[in-house]
C-alpha cells in the first residue's frame, strides 16, 4: 500500500501545480493583452486622480486604440476641438475607441460628464508626432484688440428695461454699416455700441430705451440663428452646471459642498451672473470669448481653449446675450 | 434514531473515502481562490464588475448561507482552499501520509515535520473566532465593495493559516481562528448531515485510536476531535479523515432530521451563546447598513479610518457586543425571576443557545436572499470578463444589471424569517420546560426572539 501512495504523491503535487498555474496562466494572458496594441485608459474622478495615464502619444495617420474604463462613476470621453461625439464610459465596462490624427500637435482629451466637483479638471493630453504642419491657432481676438480681460468692465449706463432686438428692428432707424459688422463689433461692449448709436444723428429723437433696442438689434444682426442655437446647446452641456440654466450663476456645481471646501476645489469665486446688466453690458464679445478661451485664472472658470473650437466659442458668446436681451433666441 | 448512513450507498462511499475526489474539489477551489485573488488585485476596482467581489460576497456567501450550511453543515470546510497550503506544508504531503511522515512505529502523525504545538488551552473555544468575525465585520463594507481589499483579506487568511499550521498542530486555524469557521460551525447544528461513530463502545475498546492519532490510511483528526465524543457538528470539519483511519468502518456520515444537535440536553458553553448573539446583532446591523434607507450610515461604514467610521464601528460594537447580548440577558433573567427555576442565571443564559441557532441561520438566510437576487446578474459579465479587460469568455460581458424575482423575494424572506421564529420558539418552549420554568420562563425569551425577527421584517420586507 505504502509504495503505491508514495507514487501518487508526485501526481498530487503536480495537480497542485496545475491548480496554482491556472490563475497564474490567466494572469499572464491578461498581462500579455495589456501589452498588446490597445492602451487601457482608466477614468476616475479628478479628486481620485483623473485619467490614468493622462499623457498619451500617437503618430500621425496611425490608429490609436484606447480601451476606456471607469473605476468609479459614469464618465465621458471626448477630444477637444474635434467633431467626434463624446463617448460614454460606464463604471467597470470596457469601451474601445480608435482615434486617428491627421496632423501633429498636442490634443486634449477630457471628461464630458459632470462626475464630481472638479469634473472640469479631468483632462489629459495626446502628443501626436509625425509628418505634417502643426495647426497654429489664430491670435485670440482680445489679444489682437488689446483688451485686458482681467480689468473690471462695469457698464457705465444701464437700460431702464430689458432691450429687445425685435423692438429695435421695428424702430425704423437705419444703422450705419460699420455698426452692423461683426468684425468691428467684436471689441464693442453693448454699452459702447449704445453710446455709438446714441451719437448718431438718426437716433437724436429716440428715447434711451429705444436706442438700447437698436443696440440689441445691431448685435443680433451680427450672429446667425444657427450660432445661437449651437451656443445654447454648448451652454447647457458645459456651462449651466455652474452658471445655471438661467445664467444667474447659482447652479449646483457652484455651491460649496463639503469637498468644495478643499483647496483644490473649483470655485474660489462665484460664477458670473449673466443676467446682471452691470456685469454683462460692459463686456465686449471679444472679452467674453477671451474669458472662455483662457479660463478664469484662479477662479473656478475652466480653461476652455483646448476644448472648444473657435466657432464654438463664438457660438457660446452669441448665446450669452440671451440673458440680457429679449427675443434673442 | 431516524438516521441513514450515507456510506451504505456505494457511490457515495467511493466518493467520500478515497482521497482523490476530495482533493479534486479542493484543487478546483484553490484554483478559483488564486483566480479571485489575482482578479481582485489587478481587475476592475469597480466592485460589481470584479469577479472577486461578485463571487465571494454575493455568490459564495449566499450559497453558504442558503444552501451549504443549512443543508450540508460544515461540508464547505472539507473543500475550503484557505487552509490547504498550510496543511500541506504542515504534513509535508498533499495526498496522504507518506513514509517520511510516519513515526518510528510506522503510524502516520498529524504533523510530521513542523512544531505541532498544541493550541493553548485557554483559547480552545470560540472567543477568538468571535473576535476575528467582529474585526472583519467592522470593515466589511469596505471589504465587500473594494476588490483589492477583498484580495488582501483572502491573502491574509491564507497566510495566517500557513503560519498557524507551521506552529500549531492540525487545523488550529480553522478550529479556533477562522472568522467564518465559527459561523459555519454554530449553524451547522441545524443541518441534516453529520459525521458520527456508529458504536462508541467499539471506539472505547480500540486502543490505537487511529481516528485521532492517524494511520497509514489517513491523518489523525485535523479538527482535534475524538470522533467518539462528538455530540454536535460545531467542531467537526467533515474532512472525512476518520472514515479513512477507522479500521472497523465504525464512522458514519448520517442523514438526519434538521436540527438534531439542538435537542442535546444540557447548557451550552458561553462562547457559543455569545457567538450566536454576535451573529444576530451583526445580521440586523448589516441589514440596516446595506439595505436600509440611511445613506449616511452606509457611507460611514464604508469610510474606514474616518471619524464617521469610528462612530459606526463603535455603534456596531455596542449593538453586537452589548445590546444583543444585553437584551438576551434581560430576557433570560426576567424569565428566571418570574418562573423561579432553580438553575443559575448563567445556566439559563446558556441553556437557550439552541434556540438562537435557527433564529440566526434563518435571519442570515433572509438577509442573503435580498442581496443574492438583487445582485446575482453581476456574476455573468464578471465571469465573462474577469479582468475587466475586454474579454467575453462566456458571451455575457454585455449583460446588464437586472434583479431576479424581485416580486417573490419579500415573500420568500418573510417565509424564511417565520420558519426561523417558529423553529426557535419551539426550542424556547422545550428548553423552558426542561428547566422547569414553563411558559413563565419561555415568554421573555420568546419576546427576545421577536426583536431581530421583526427588525429584519421591517428592514427586508418593509
Amino acid at each position: 500500500m505504502a509504495p503505491r501512495r508514495l507514487s501518487r504523491e508526485p501526481l498530487a503535487r503536480a495537480a497542485v501545480g496545475l491548480a496554482l498555474g491556472l490563475p497564474l496562466g490567466l494572469f499572464l494572458i491578461w498581462g500579455a493583452g495589456q501589452l498588446g496594441g490597445a492602451q487601457l485608459l482608466r477614468a476616475r474622478t479628478a479628486e481620485a486622480g483623473g485619467w490614468s495615464p493622462d499623457a498619451l502619444t500617437a503618430r500621425v495617420g496611425e490608429t490609436l486604440h484606447l480601451r476606456l474604463t471607469s473605476e468609479d462613476v459614469l464618465h465621458g470621453f471626448a477630444i477637444g476641438q474635434s467633431d467626434q461625439p463624446a463617448i460614454e464610459v460606464p463604471p467597470g465596462e470596457i469601451v474601445d475607441v480608435e482615434l486617428t490624427f491627421n496632423r501633429p500637435g498636442r490634443y486634449v482629451f477630457y471628461c464630458t460628464r459632470w462626475c464630481g466637483p472638479n469634473h472640469w479638471r479631468m483632462r489629459g493630453t495626446i502628443e501626436v508626432e509625425g509628418e505634417g504642419a502643426t495647426e497654429t491657432p489664430p491670435l485670440p481676438a482680445y489679444v489682437a484688440l488689446g483688451i485686458d480681460i482681467d480689468a473690471p468692465h462695469p457698464a457705465a449706463v444701464a437700460p431702464s428695461r430689458r432691450p429687445s432686438a425685435e423692438r429695435g428692428a421695428a424702430v425704423g432707424v437705419e444703422i450705419p454699416a460699420r455698426l452692423l459688422s461683426r468684425e468691428s463689433n467684436l471689441g464693442l461692449s453693448p454699452v459702447e455700441l449704445w453710446q455709438a448709436l446714441r451719437a448718431e444723428p438718426g437716433t437724436r429723437d429716440l428715447a434711451d430705451s429705444q436706442v438700447w433696442d437698436l443696440a440689441a438689434w445691431a448685435m443680433r444682426a451680427t450672429v446667425t440663428d444657427e450660432m445661437v442655437a449651437e451656443g445654447q446647446t454648448l451652454f447647457a452641456e458645459n456651462c449651466a452646471a455652474c452658471h445655471g440654466r438661467d445664467g444667474a450663476g447659482e447652479a449646483a456645481a457652484a455651491r460649496p459642498t463639503p469637498p468644495a471646501t478643499t483647496a483644490s476645489h473649483a470655485h474660489s469665486k462665484e460664477p458670473v451672473d449673466f443676467t446682471d446688466p452691470q456685469a454683462m453690458l460692459g463686456a465686449s464679445p471679444a472679452l467674453l470669448q477671451g474669458k472662455i478661451l483662457r479660463g478664469g485664472m484662479g477662479t473656478g472658470m475652466p480653461y476652455w481653449g483646448p476644448i472648444f473650437t473657435e466657432d464654438q466659442m463664438w457660438a457660446l458668446v452669441s448665446y450669452l446675450w440671451n440673458f440680457q436681451f429679449e427675443g434673442w433666441l | 434514531m431516524n438516521r441513514v448512513n450515507l456510506l451504505q450507498n456505494r457511490a457515495l462511499r467511493a466518493l467520500l473515502i478515497p482521497r482523490w475526489p476530495q482533493l479534486g474539489v479542493q484543487l478546483a477551489a484553490l484554483a478559483g481562490l488564486g483566480i479571485l485573488i489575482a482578479v481582485g488585485l489587478v481587475g476592475s476596482p469597480v466592485g460589481n464588475r470584479n469577479l472577486a467581489i461578485v463571487v465571494v460576497w454575493i455568490a459564495w456567501w449566499a450559497l453558504l448561507m442558503l444552501m451549504l450550511v443549512p443543508f450540508f453543515g460544515r461540508l464547505w470546510c472539507s473543500v475550503c482552499p484557505i487552509p490547504l497550503p498550510g496543511e500541506w506544508l504542515q504534513r509535508g504531503a498533499v495526498l496522504g501520509p507518506t513514509a517520511s511522515s510516519r513515526g518510528s512505529s510506522g503510524e502516520a502523525r498529524a504533523q510530521p515535520r513542523r512544531r505541532g504545538l498544541r493550541w493553548p488551552s485557554r483559547l480552545r473555544n470560540l472567543w477568538l473566532q468571535n473576535a476575528t468575525f467582529v474585526g472583519l465585520a467592522l470593515t466589511s463594507l469596505a471589504i465587500l465593495t473594494q476588490p483589492r481589499t477583498t484580495a488582501w483579506v483572502l491573502i491574509v487568511l491564507v497566510g495566517s493559516a500557513i503560519v498557524v499550521s507551521l506552529v500549531f498542530e492540525r487545523r488550529s486555524f480553522c478550529r479556533f481562528l477562522c472568522p467564518v469557521g465559527g459561523v459555519i460551525g454554530l449553524y451547522s447544528q441545524g443541518a441534516p448531515l453529520e459525521v458520527r461513530v456508529v458504536d462508541r463502545d467499539l471506539c472505547t475498546r480500540h486502543i490505537e485510536k487511529t481516528c485521532y492519532t492517524g494511520s497509514d490510511q489517513g491523518y489523525g483528526c485535523p479538527w482535534q476531535v475524538f470522533p467518539a465524543t462528538l455530540r454536535t457538528n460545531v467542531s467537526c470539519g467533515t474532512c472525512f479523515e476518520c472514515l479513512r483511519t477507522c479500521p472497523y468502518d465504525n464512522v458514519a456520515v448520517n442523514l438526519r432530521p434538521f436540527g438534531e444537535d439542538l435537542f442535546l440536553p444540557g447548557p451550552r458553553r458561553l462562547d457559543e451563546t455569545f457567538k450566536a448573539l454576535v451573529l444576530l446583532g451583526s445580521v440586523v446591523t448589516y441589514a440596516a447598513v446595506m439595505l436600509g434607507p440611511w445613506g449616511e450610515l452606509k457611507a460611514a461604514a464604508a469610510a474606514v479610518g474616518t471619524t464617521a467610521w469610528l462612530v459606526y464601528a463603535g455603534t456596531f460594537l455596542v449593538v453586537t457586543l452589548a445590546i444583543a447580548p444585553g437584551l438576551y440577558w434581560i430576557a433570560t433573567s426576567v424569565g428566571r425571576a418570574f418562573s423561579r427555576v432553580r438553575a443559575t442565571s448563567a445556566q439559563v443564559l446558556r441553556a437557550f443557545t439552541p434556540a438562537l441557532v435557527p433564529l440566526g441561520i434563518t435571519a442570515w438566510g433572509a438577509f442573503s436572499v435580498s442581496f443574492l437576487l438583487a445582485n446575482l446578474s453581476y456574476l455573468w459579465p464578471a465571469l465573462s470578463d474577469p479582468f475587466a479587460s475586454g474579454w467575453n469568455l462566456l458571451g455575457a460581458a454585455g449583460v446588464g444589471w437586472s434583479p431576479y424575482a424581485s416580486g417573490v423575494a419579500p415573500a420568500l424572506q418573510l417565509a424564511i424569517l417565520l420558519v426561523g421564529l417558529t423553529w426557535a420558539g419551539a426550542h424556547v418552549r422545550r428548553i423552558a420546560d426542561e428547566l422547569g420554568g414553563g411558559l413563565r420562563l419561555a415568554l421573555p425569551v420568546l419576546a427576545f426572539t421577536l426583536v431581530p425577527t421583526l427588525g429584519l421584517m421591517w428592514l427586508l420586507v418593509g
